[in-house]
């Protein structure tokens, strides 16, 4: 076995590479760049060598500056979590020719599957369903017919340039054959100048899902069940859970026996994930098609270890060091069920905007055996512009699904992070929809779900009743420790004991007692405690118990629970009867002006004043965390005003322009 | 005798319906509480007294004999803030637009001296439509009586204005003169002068809104501290501001348990300082962490953001918080930072509270628009204002404390009793590249950049100030609200007195 190993990454995967490691006995050691230099990484490891600047080309993508951190201390194997080098051919090379081991799959391997035409092409060979589709540019109407019956409606019709709908026709029968194919032809012309047309099956509800495999050196390969990663935003998974409510054991069996075909075909040992795309229409588990194979360590590994009871990062080193596997396909079984949600510095608020930040708190819910929190953050440190967007990963585990989801409902609850966006109620909020709680999900879900945007998980009228009743309790917490100031007249003062709780438009009148709170004069069954300064509190109402992070604003609080933000405006009683004569301020319209939806520099106005725009033109160039974001007239209209200059710095809600 | 409680239960009716409940309404309708009501929000349940309830005019000109409104048009007396007593005086715009007449002014300048007397706080609420014309002179008299005694209770009581109607003319200068002023948007405006006689004189067109509400007088003026969205906004914060307040000079802070352990560390604190000495951070975070339950009660937040000054409790005992902001301009020192910190320094050591200073400061921003507005006298407020100060005094350099203004927050050379530093800190004449372009004039590139190199070996770090004892302790960030906590209870017993003068000449 080896005695070090170097983890060629960064973040939570190093991490989690890590822990194995320590847990094996073997040594680690860590690679950083300036920006993670105290990060958790770094610290975890029993030696750490710097890398270089905080880009990547600069630092972690250095293979034989990795390769001589690892020979200098003495580092036997580079294991190189996922991202960066993992799917290198040339580094898994570079590794073999110092004589380190390279904890993943030979590089052959690696190479074969990193090219989409080969890979498919060894798909095909070894047995793998693929897409069907007519194999090279069709004429006429008639071949497509032809090809359109071959493959069985419903069929697109693409052009071979074509892409983001433009040059792509839907067909569910002859007739839209008829109709559309030489339209299609004349449309990639005139957009591509291209007029080469595929015919493809269109795969209805598609699914993602995926079968992990996991190989040794002399020849054994398993398939470790599929994971199921429908859903995603901007092909960006965002939950994952293993198994998948879609796949029976028959179309398991299957789909597991075509992956490690392909493995075996390549000659594949270690981790590695064969991604399917399967047609949620299609109830014959035959629906699944190849759509390229991941020759690493996947992020989303957790949920097949919960299940399976298989340590996949142990069993790569163990793979790399020259064992066999432990397990044989019989001993494969799956037991219960796993979700994770990856935690991201992203704003759902304001349309997934990634943030960039300082995690002023940071503080992730307590682990257990059926809560796993893989990260490689701490509070305090800063999630920067260079690496990719992912905080955490929170991974919850139960006999069936709906228990797995409930106990990620409530470790999100407890999940708290300050100081940047994040897309925790996001998360939440996916997790109480029902359709994702019935498994009925495609990869279009959040596509179709949200299509205007998040605003916060919706909350009944129950839960809002119970949160005023928290409001009530929290208030006369503040109240009655106020009261204990010192050098007071002597008057005897009691708490206000009664409150007007108001969020958004509903307006409760909460009563708070020794023995209870009630609200609008019915007893809620409250039980919880809090004193000033906390945070978060836990709120019993019976058997269900919500967690609500709390934050004072003036005149109330802001609480937080089950994916949505609300503000309560809570008075005293007597102060309360005075609230209806309060005229309530409508917030300025801010449709006719264009406001910098991020801090960022102003790279380029696109537009003068008096200038007549229409919906889409651009408007202007913001550059933030080194992306160019475009930002575009929402509608027809006319300059009247610029606020702003190129090269200005700009805040958040700035105004850049103003349209009459 | 029931002829008499008859007619005192009458005179009562009479004096709590103001100027009638048509008048009532309209004030309603403007989004606006009467006086009662706003007393009602900000005190004790049942805690008002109230005195003066039948005072009326003495004015017999332009048919004011036919009219007489129990109480003339104020609302004073006394009442108490969680327990404990607080002297209020609430203008009433129903009775002859709470218009200030003599016997108006009669009512709040008792109070006033009640509070002087008795040593407790001034909370006045203003809603006024001015002098009453039909008194004339006598109307002028009266504010004269109130400024008198704003200027004889100032630093001996807390004395708070809540603009929550007009405030224009003279009556603008009791609020000026008192120690915080919180305004109500889009129903409060303070200004000497109105906008058709600004029309008339300068031909200038301006809403009242833009000459004096609280969104002006806020960011731009800093006449005002705080705005706030509405009455009852204004009044419940305005309790939660007491409560920091010690009742008089004669008085220690207040004190109010708090379950936030004073040991309680921050380990993230380690971690704020941007590994680039020129990435700004949030200095609000290591305000919040230092402080009891993160709980900081920021005044003036929209002016002069490069300093931060506000209240805010250590083991339950108030403490006023100033430090110097990365985030605005780096943090520099200029004509209006100066000024804001100045005079809440001043406020705090009037009233005995103790002054955390965090110092991250590059120093004094240069430019014709700072030194012709006069920076050296509006700097040398700040300065004056540390320097004279002898309440406990508790100094952390976070970063750079660069030049003069190194010696201008709370240094170890104007008595700071305590005085700490990170790390990270770096204390000297200016940074490092500066200093060498200067020593080194007309040098190679590569030479400056080798003695820069030198010079921030040498200085960019808390041990040369430390080794001669400008420094008492280099800390750890995670410890400073622990070494905060600890240094407070030492200083409790701080004797430390200027000398007998009969008062110091500040450059104003």
């Amino acid at each position: 076995m080896f005695k070090k190993i170097l983890i060629a990454n960064r973040g939570e995967i190093a991490c989690r590479v890590m822990r194995s490691a320590k847990k094996m006995g073997i040594a680690t050691v860590a690679v950083y760049s300036d920006a993670d230099a105290r990060s958790p990484h770094v610290e975890l490891a029993d030696e750490a060598v710097h890398l270089g600047p905080p880009p990547a080309a600069e630092s972690y993508l250095l293979a034989d500056k990795i390769i001589q951190a690892a020979k200098d201390t003495g580092a036997d194997a580079i294991h190189p979590g996922y991202g960066f080098l993992s799917e290198r051919e040339s580094f898994a090379l570079a590794c073999k020719e110092a004589g380190i081991a390279f904890i993943g799959p030979p590089a052959n391997a690696i190479a074969a599957m990193g090219d989409k035409i080969e890979s498919k092409k060894l798909a095909r060979d070894a047995g793998v369903n693929t897409v069907p589709g007519s194999e090279g540019a069709i004429d006429s109407t008639e071949d497509a017919l032809t090809w359109a019956n071959k493959i069985g409606y419903p069929v697109m019709m693409k052009a071979s340039a074509g892409g983001g709908g433009k040059g792509m026709r839907l067909a569910w029968n002859d007739q839209d054959v008829k109709d559309g194919f030489e339209a299609t032809k004349r449309e990639g012309l005139a957009s591509f100048g291209d007029d080469r047309v595929f015919i493809e099956k269109f795969i209805e509800q598609p699914r993602h899902i995926e079968i992990q495999i996991l190989g040794d050196t002399q020849g054994n390969i398993v398939y470790l069940g599929e994971r199921e990663c429908s859903i995603q935003r901007r092909h960006q998974k965002v939950v994952e859970e293993a198994p998948s409510p879609f796949v029976s054991p028959e179309m398991r069996k299957r789909m597991g026996e075509q992956a490690v075909a392909l493995a075996r075909a390549v000659g594949y040992y270690s981790a590695g994930t064969v991604e399917l795309i399967v047609s949620g229409a299609d109830t014959t588990g035959e629906g699944f098609y190849f759509l390229e194979m991941n020759t690493r360590l996947q992020v989303e590994h957790p949920v097949t270890e919960y299940v399976t009871g298989v340590d996949l990062v142990e069993q790569m080193i163990r793979v790399a060091a020259g064992e066999p596997l432990p397990l044989t396909q019989e001993d494969v079984a799956l037991t219960g069920w796993a979700m994770e949600s990856r935690v991201y510095a992203e704003d759902p608020y304001r349309g997934f905007l990634p943030s960039i930040g300082r995690l002023v708190r940071y503080s992730p819910p307590e682990t257990d055996e059926n809560v796993r929190v893989d990260d490689g953050v701490a509070e305090g440190g800063e999630v920067s512009m260079f690496y990719d967007p992912m905080i955490a990963k929170l991974i919850t585990y139960g006999e069936d699904r709906i228990t797995a989801i409930d106990r990620m409902v409530e470790a999100l609850g407890r999940f708290e992070i300050v100081g940047l966006g994040h897309n925790i109620d996001f998360l939440s909020a996916l997790m109480q929809h029902e359709r994702f709680r019935s498994g009925n999900i495609t990869t279009n879900f959040i596509a179709e779900e949200y299509p205007d945007g998040f605003q916060g998980a919706p909350a009944d009228h129950a839960q809002l009743r119970r949160l005023a009743a928290i409001g009530g309790f929290v208030a006369t917490a503040h109240a009655d420790r106020n009261l204990l100031i010192d050098r007071q007249l002597g008057h005897r003062l009691q708490p206000p004991s009664q409150w007007q709780v108001k969020i958004a438009d509903d307006v409760f009148d909460v009563t708070v007692s020794q023995d209870d709170v009630s609200v609008n004069g019915e007893g809620t069954g409250l039980s919880m405690a809090y004193s000033p300064g906390d945070r978060m509190v836990e709120a019993e109402f019976g058997e269900d118990v919500i967690v609500v992070a709390v934050r004072p604003t003036r005149a109330g609080f802001r609480f937080n629970s089950l994916g949505a933000s609300h503000d309560l405006r809570v008075l005293p009683a007597h102060a309360a009867q005075h609230a209806q004569h309060m005229i309530e301020k409508i917030p300025p319209d801010t449709s006719k002006l264009l406001l910098c939806p991020m801090p960022g520099l102003l790279v380029s106005l696109h537009v003068g004043e008096g200038d007549k725009v229409e919906p889409g033109q651009p408007l202007a160039t913001v550059e933030a965390m080194k992306m160019e974001n475009i930002l575009r007239a929402e509608k027809a209209g006319t300059i009247a005003t610029i606020n702003t200059a190129e090269g200005d710095s700009l805040a958040v809600d700035e105004v850049i322009l103003e349209l009459e | 005798m029931q002829h008499i409680l008859d007619q005192l239960k009458e005179k009562r009716a009479q004096a709590e319906l103001g100027g009638g409940q048509k008048r009532i309404d309209a004030q309603h309708g403007k989004g606006k509480l009467t006086a009662r009501e706003r007393l009602d929000v900000l005190l004790d349940p049942g805690s008002f007294e109230e005195y003066d309830r039948y005072v009326e005019h003495n004015c017999v000109d332009f048919g004011m004999d036919e009219q007489h409104i129990p109480g003339d048009g104020v609302v004073t007396g006394s009442g108490t803030v969680n327990g404990r007593l607080v002297f209020v005086f609430s203008q009433d715009f129903t009775v002859f637009g709470g218009s200030l007449s003599e016997r108006h002014a009669e009512k709040i300048c008792k109070v006033m001296d009640m509070a002087l007397k008795i040593g407790a706080p001034v909370i006045g609420l203003n809603d006024s439509g001015g002098a009453r014309i039909q008194e004339g002179v006598a109307s002028l008299g009266g504010y004269a009586e109130v400024f008198q005694r704003n200027v004889l209770a100032s630093g001996v009581v807390p004395q708070l204005s809540l603009i929550m109607g007009p405030c224009a003319g003279g009556a603008v200068y009791s609020p000026a003169m008192t120690d915080f002023i919180f305004m109500v948007k889009d129903s409060s405006y303070m200004f000497v002068t109105g906008p058709d006689v600004v029309k008339t004189v300068t031909n200038e067109v301006v809403t009242q809104e833009e000459l004096g509400g609280a969104v002006t007088h806020t960011t731009k003026s800093s006449v005002a501290d705080l705005a706030f969205e509405n009455d009852i906004e204004a009044l419940l914060t305005a309790r939660d501001f007491i409560d920091f307040m010690p009742l008089s000079n004669r008085e220690e802070v207040p004190e109010r348990p708090t379950a936030d352990p004073f040991d309680r560390t921050e380990p993230s604190l380690d971690q704020i300082i941007p590994a680039n000495a020129n990435q700004p951070y949030d200095m609000h975070e290591v305000i919040e962490k230092t402080l009891d339950e993160g709980d900081f009660f920021e005044v003036q937040p929209a002016h002069a953001g490069n300093i931060i000054c506000g209240f805010g409790r250590v083991e339950g005992r108030t403490v006023g918080v100033v430090a110097n902001q990365p985030m605005v301009l780096a943090g520099v020192l200029d004509i209006n930072s100066a000024k804001k910190a100045a005079r809440f320094v001043r406020y705090c050591d009037a009233f005995s509270i103790p002054i955390l200073t965090f110092v991250d400061v590059p120093g004094f921003l240069p430019g014709t628009a700072q030194e012709h507005n006069g920076i050296i006298k509006h700097g040398a407020k700040l300065l004056f204002a540390y320097a004279e100060a002898t309440v406990p005094k508790i100094t952390v350099i976070t970063r750079k404390a660069y030049g003069g203004a190194y010696d201008v927050m709370s240094s170890k050379h104007l008595r700071g009793d305590l005085n700490y530093a990170w790390p990270t800190a770096e204390i000297a004449v200016m940074g490092a590249k500066g200093a060498v372009e200067i020593i080194f004039r007309n040098k190679s590139e590569e030479e400056i950049a080798e003695r820069t190199k030198e010079y921030e070996d040498r200085f960019a770090n808390p041990f040369v100030a430390a080794s001669k004892g400008f420094i008492d302790e280099v800390i750890m960030p995670h410890s400073t609200r622990l070494r905060i906590a600890l240094g407070l209870r030492k200083l409790r017993s701080k004797q430390l007195e200027n000398p007998w003068k009969k008062h110091d000449n500040i450059p104003l």
